[in-house]
């Protein structure tokens, strides 16, 4: 028998984890700070109101950009919180999380052939995606020096005349690196003399530390060469409801949504009433996530510079970056080692970029407790490997 | 008042034997300003006093504690699980048990006062969908108690890693 599988798919690379995976299966103790997703349970009052919603039976399709009430809900909330104006008629599609949101709208603008420039280190779905729709990924690094942001001429030196779009993610997944406004306007010059299209995925938005988040369709002049992805997942403390959306011109937003009637349909009816109601009344138990998060990051990285771990004070996200260069391993034996040893798991930085190579990422999303625990494990990790070193020097 | 102060309040509020060191770390602060603001606070009174939280109980002396009684209209094939469910969910809700008689369900309830107790019944307990009827017993006097919780759910399994 012939192998169906098709080419596309067999040249997507297996997950970077899958071995640490299998580790973590076989340890009961583990202090996971290799989750991306908040240790919150969603606030009670969006499950009662997503219950309800079922008892009342609520359980049928959705307009298949989603219910106008929660698109109301979102183009209102966009403007007054990021100051970006999104018509909710033409502009807003309700997605079964950021995930569909971000393969829908590379595969709405991406053509075979198109180069497709990716800010790294980043979340994992981007370069297969980009692949996926025949287009050719380009990775921009993004430098600790920097803070891990995007330096305008590190895109630049990236640029062909095949290239068509950048993808960025900030605050960003995994670094913690966030984009002020004068980032992006620097941004915003290179995006209108190259003709580039921007695709800014800002689902920690909301977790940003300092200052307030800067939402590049802000600037006037990208307005229209951006496409805005956002959801409920890391606010809200939402993962499991699947809610994201995407916001762009109606051009876009009009062949985006014919790939998504045809692969998702719409998303969860129940998942949107939650997210209505997290726009309506979850202000609060956000706010106060928020403020825990800080809190727990101010803990952490504190307590990794102290280890000797260097790590700049990532400004969003939940993530701490911190380099394990002066243990003299690579991310991956830090990572499989920490795991085995003392069981705490975090992600080497290299599955998640070039760039992110001898960086680990740790989330923070886990209670101040566990976090002094995962610290006080990693300096003994530490220790018992410097001493190690000294025998066998010796 | 600052947020800084804040911060230092609710962190304080949450555990007063937090180490100065700790704090400043948590408040992004110097240690020496965070004993200065600490002193501040002492002195215009934001701080009362430090004090532990007891749980009374298990040293042996109660809290007001009343029984209600709840008539309930069950539902198709859920019977009374789920309005049962949601009442469980109320942290001040001690014990809740099905009951055979006039009433349908039990529930143990605690507060600090009969106010408090009062306030709960009213507002949370007897507006919700499908309670007919309420009868609320004040506890006088404590003869055995069943401490150990019933809907204990458990907990939720994260994945170890995910992105």
């Amino acid at each position: 028998m012939r192998c169906f599988v098709s080419e596309r798919a067999s040249a997507i690379p297996p997950s970077g984890i899958r071995k640490f995976f299998d580790i973590a299966q076989t340890i009961d103790d583990v202090i996971s700070l290799g989750v991306g997703e908040p240790d919150f349970v969603t606030p009670w009052c969006i499950c009662e109101a997503a219950i309800y919603s079922i008892e009342q039976g609520s359980t049928a399709y959705t307009s298949n950009k989603g219910t106008p009430q929660l698109r109301g809900a979102i183009s209102h909330y966009l403007d007054a919180r990021f100051g970006t104006a999104y018509d909710p008629e033409e502009e807003i599609i309700v997605t079964c999380g950021v995930s569909e949101a971000a393969d829908i709208a590379i595969r709405a603008v991406v053509d075979p052939g198109d180069e497709v420039l990716v800010a790294e280190p980043c979340y994992v779905s981007y370069i297969p995606c980009v692949t996926l729709a025949g287009g050719t990924p380009v990775p921009v690094p993004c430098r600790a020096e920097d803070e891990f942001r995007m330096a305008a001429d590190a895109i630049a030196e990236k640029i062909t005349p095949r290239t068509k779009i950048l993808i960025a993610n900030f605050p960003n997944n995994p670094t913690g690196g966030v984009m002020g406004e004068s980032d992006w306007r620097a941004i915003a010059d290179l995006l209108v003399d190259n003709d580039l299209l921007l695709i800014s995925d800002e689902v920690y938005a909301e977790l940003t530390y300092e200052g307030d988040h800067f939402s590049p369709a802000r600037i006037p002049e990208i307005r229209d060469r951006t496409i805005t992805l956002n959801g409920f997942s890391k606010a809200f403390a939402m993962t499991g409801w699947r809610i994201g959306y995407l916001c762009a011109p109606q051009e876009i937003t009009a062949a985006a949504l014919k790939i998504h009637q045809y692969v998702a349909l719409c998303a969860p009816v129940m998942g949107q009433v939650a997210a209505y109601e997290a726009l309506r009344i979850g202000n609060e138990e956000k706010d106060a996530m928020v403020r825990e998060y800080r809190l727990r990051r101010n803990l952490f990285v504190d307590g990794l510079n102290k280890l000797g771990l260097s790590c700049h004070l990532p400004k969003g996200a939940f993530y701490a970056f911190p380099s394990v260069e002066s243990t003299g391993m690579s991310d991956t034996e830090f990572a499989e080692a920490l795991l085995r040893e003392q069981h705490v798991a975090v992600v080497p930085g290299s599955v998640l970029g070039p760039s992110g190579a001898g960086h680990v990422r740790c989330a923070y999303a886990v209670s101040r407790d566990d976090l002094k625990e995962a610290l006080s494990r990693m300096g003994a990790f530490l220790e018992s490997h410097i001493l190690s070193e000294q025998v066998s020097q010796n | 008042m600052d947020e800084k102060d804040r911060i230092l309040l609710h962190l304080l509020e949450e555990n007063c034997r937090t180490p100065i060191t700790e704090l400043a770390v948590l408040a992004e602060m110097s240690e020496q300003d965070v004993k200065d603001r600490i002193t501040w606070l002492e002195s215009t009174g934001v701080i009362r006093h430090y004090g532990a939280v007891i749980d009374w109980e298990r040293a042996g002396d109660g809290n007001v504690t009343s029984v209600i009684d709840l008539k309930v209209s069950p539902e198709r094939d859920f019977g009374y699980d789920r309005i049962a469910e949601r009442i469980a969910r109320f942290p001040q809700v001690r014990s809740l048990r099905l009951i055979t008689g006039v009433y349908d369900l039990q529930l143990l309830v605690t507060g600090s006062s009969m106010h408090e107790i009062a306030r709960f019944v009213a507002e949370e307990i007897a507006p919700m969908d499908r309670i007919r009827e309420t009868a609320t017993h004040i506890t006088m006097k404590t003869y055995k108690e069943n401490g150990t919780t019933f809907a204990e759910r458990e907990e939720v399994e994260r994945l170890p890693y995910s992105f």
